[in-house]
Parts: structure tokens; sequence; C-alpha cells
């Protein structure tokens, strides 16, 4: 594997990851400017922003002075409960067990919860309005730590944390942009699939990493990876097909239609 | 302590599911520690393992939900 194609696929895989966080993020951040205000979301969201500047800076330095397989190995477990967690979850919605994750839903649930009804403020507030504050500030701070733990996870051990910062920037750019045009919850990605596939990529580097970590050869060298992206993909469909079986024939007809 | 347990949360989202994982992973770095695995072995360990512990959590979920 070239160290070209090891960067564009690092760039693409937190590019994808980071994009699903954007979107969760960007619509908590939206609910709030619509019912509490614009000044105090985005006075939450600079907030947010800035403390995962100085994160990103104290663990860019500190990771410098950790010791490979321990960075291999602590990388290799976070980033595959990260991924499983996400390719748990999704798989569970593919099959109809759960129910599919939706934007517009999320941004209607988040306006009630703020006290409002989703529609736009005829003024803006010029107080500040701490749970506006608080709410933008967590919902980014929360969703950003997770970028963090991706770009970490993917670019830090193969020495891309830079590349793997541009994917990650890049999402966030493009999703903030969308938003600004749209005025409303990006709606039309396609998160579960988006979180399918990721989870698959994180699982896979978390385990070559760990393998790594522990002092195991993997066959092919790095391209192993690919060879557990492919075992990955094949145990997920299989348990995609059992558990909508399991659950019921009009949870297996729409995975049908609707498994990537 | 909130926050602390926003911060597990990331990771975390059903217990029995990480700690399998956790289970797995340290169980194959143990036995390569004391050599009772062979390279290879491990690997296979480490992948059906891990493959196994979610496959079995997935479909105990569809089970419990069907219920």
């Amino acid at each position: 594997m070239s160290v070209s194609m090891h960067a564009w696929s690092t760039i693409a895989s937190a590019f994808l990851a980071s994009s699903v966080e954007a979107v969760e993020a960007l619509t908590v951040v939206l609910a709030v400017g619509v019912v509490r205000g614009w000044r105090s979301a985005l006075l939450g969201t600079v907030g947010a922003l800035a403390l995962l500047a100085a994160l990103v800076a104290v663990f860019g330095v500190a990771l410098g002075s950790v010791r490979l397989t321990i960075l291999q190995q602590v990388v290799g477990i976070l980033l595959l409960l990260f991924g499983m967690r996400w390719l748990r979850k999704a798989m569970l919605r593919a099959a109809g067990v759960l129910g599919r994750h939706d934007e517009d839903a999320a941004f209607e649930s988040q306006c009630r919860a703020l006290g409002g009804d989703c529609a736009p403020l005829q003024s803006t507030r010029r107080r500040w309005d701490a749970v506006a504050l608080i709410t933008a500030f967590k919902a980014v701070t929360l969703e950003g730590i997770e970028v963090i733990i991706i770009v970490i996870g993917l670019g830090a051990v193969q020495g891309l944390l830079v590349e793997a910062s541009l994917g990650a920037l890049a999402a966030c750019v493009l999703v903030a942009g969308a938003a600004l045009i749209l005025q409303r919850p990006l709606a039309r990605v396609p998160e579960n699939s988006l979180k399918l596939v990721v989870g698959i990529v994180m699982s896979a580097f978390g385990l070559f990493w760990f393998g790594e970590g522990i002092g195991l050869q993997w066959p092919y060298d790095d391209g192993a990876v690919l060879g557990l992206i492919a075992i990955l993909t094949g145990a997920t469909w299989l348990g995609i097909r059992v558990a909508a079986r399991i659950n019921g024939p009009a949870a297996d007809a729409g995975v049908r239609g609707e498994t990537p | 302590m909130r926050a602390l347990r926003g911060l597990i949360g990331l990771f975390v989202d059903d217990g029995l599911l990480a700690v399998t994982l956790l289970g797995v992973l340290l169980g194959v770095g143990l036995l390569k520690e004391i050599r009772a695995l062979d390279g290879s072995l491990a690997l296979a360990l480490l992948v059906t393992g891990t493959v196994a512990a979610l496959l079995a959590n997935v479909l105990r979920a569809a089970t419990i939900t069907k219920r």
C-alpha cells in the first residue's frame, strides 16, 4: 500500500466520520439559534471551538512523547470501541430493530426542549441567554471531541495527523456552508449508511493497530486493513440479514430496499 | 461526573459489548504475552473474537426487541 493511498484513505475516512458528527452538532446549534436567538448560539459554538482547539494543541504535543507500541494499543482500543459502537447501532437501524435517525425529528425535538416551535425568530435577541449558550457549547464540544478522537485514531499512529485534520476540517466547513445556504437541518445526509461505512473502517483500523501494538505481524502488512474491512463488511451484512429476519418480515423488506 | 459519563458514552453505547470487546483484547494480549499463542493463532482469535462479540450482541438486541 503506497503512502499516498494511506493519506487519501485517511482523509476520506476522517471526512466521512467527521461529516456525521458535524451534521449532528449543526442540528442542535440550528435549533438553539432559531428558538433562543443566534447571538448566544454562535457564542456557545465559538467557545466550544476554542476549547477544542486548545485540546488539539495539548494532545498534539503530548502524543509526540508516547511510545509507539503504547500509542498503537491505546488508539487501537479506542478506535475499536468507537467503531463497533457506531457499527452496532447502524446494523440495528438497518435491520429495522431501532428507528432510523431523523435530523428533522431531532431538530423539532430539540426546538421543543428549548421551549419553541421551530419557527424563526422575528427579531434578534440582544440579551445573553445562558440556556442557549450552554446547549450550543455542549453539543459542539461533545461532537467535536468525537471528531478529535477520529482524527487522532486515524492519523496519529501513521504520522498522518495533518491529513486526517484536513479531512475533518473539510467536512465541518462543507456542513457549515450547506447549513448556511439551506438554513435547516441536513436531513438528506444518509447518516446510517455513513455510520455503517465509517464504523467498519474504524473497527478495521482499531483491530490493525491493536494487533501491531501487542507485537503481532499481520499478513501483507498494511494491506491487512483491506482484508479486515472485507471481513467486517461480510459480518455486517450477515448480522443485518439475520437481525432483520429475527425482527420480522416487514423489517426484512426494509433492509432489502435500504441497506447499502 | 456528568462530563465523565458523557466522555465514556462516546465509546460505550452497550456496556456488555464494550466489556466483551475489552475481554477479547485483554485475553489475546495476555495469551500473546505469556507465549501461549503463536502469531497467526492470536490474529485469528483477535479477529473472530471481536466479530463474534459484535454479531452476538446485535442478534441478542434483535431478539430482546422482538419479545
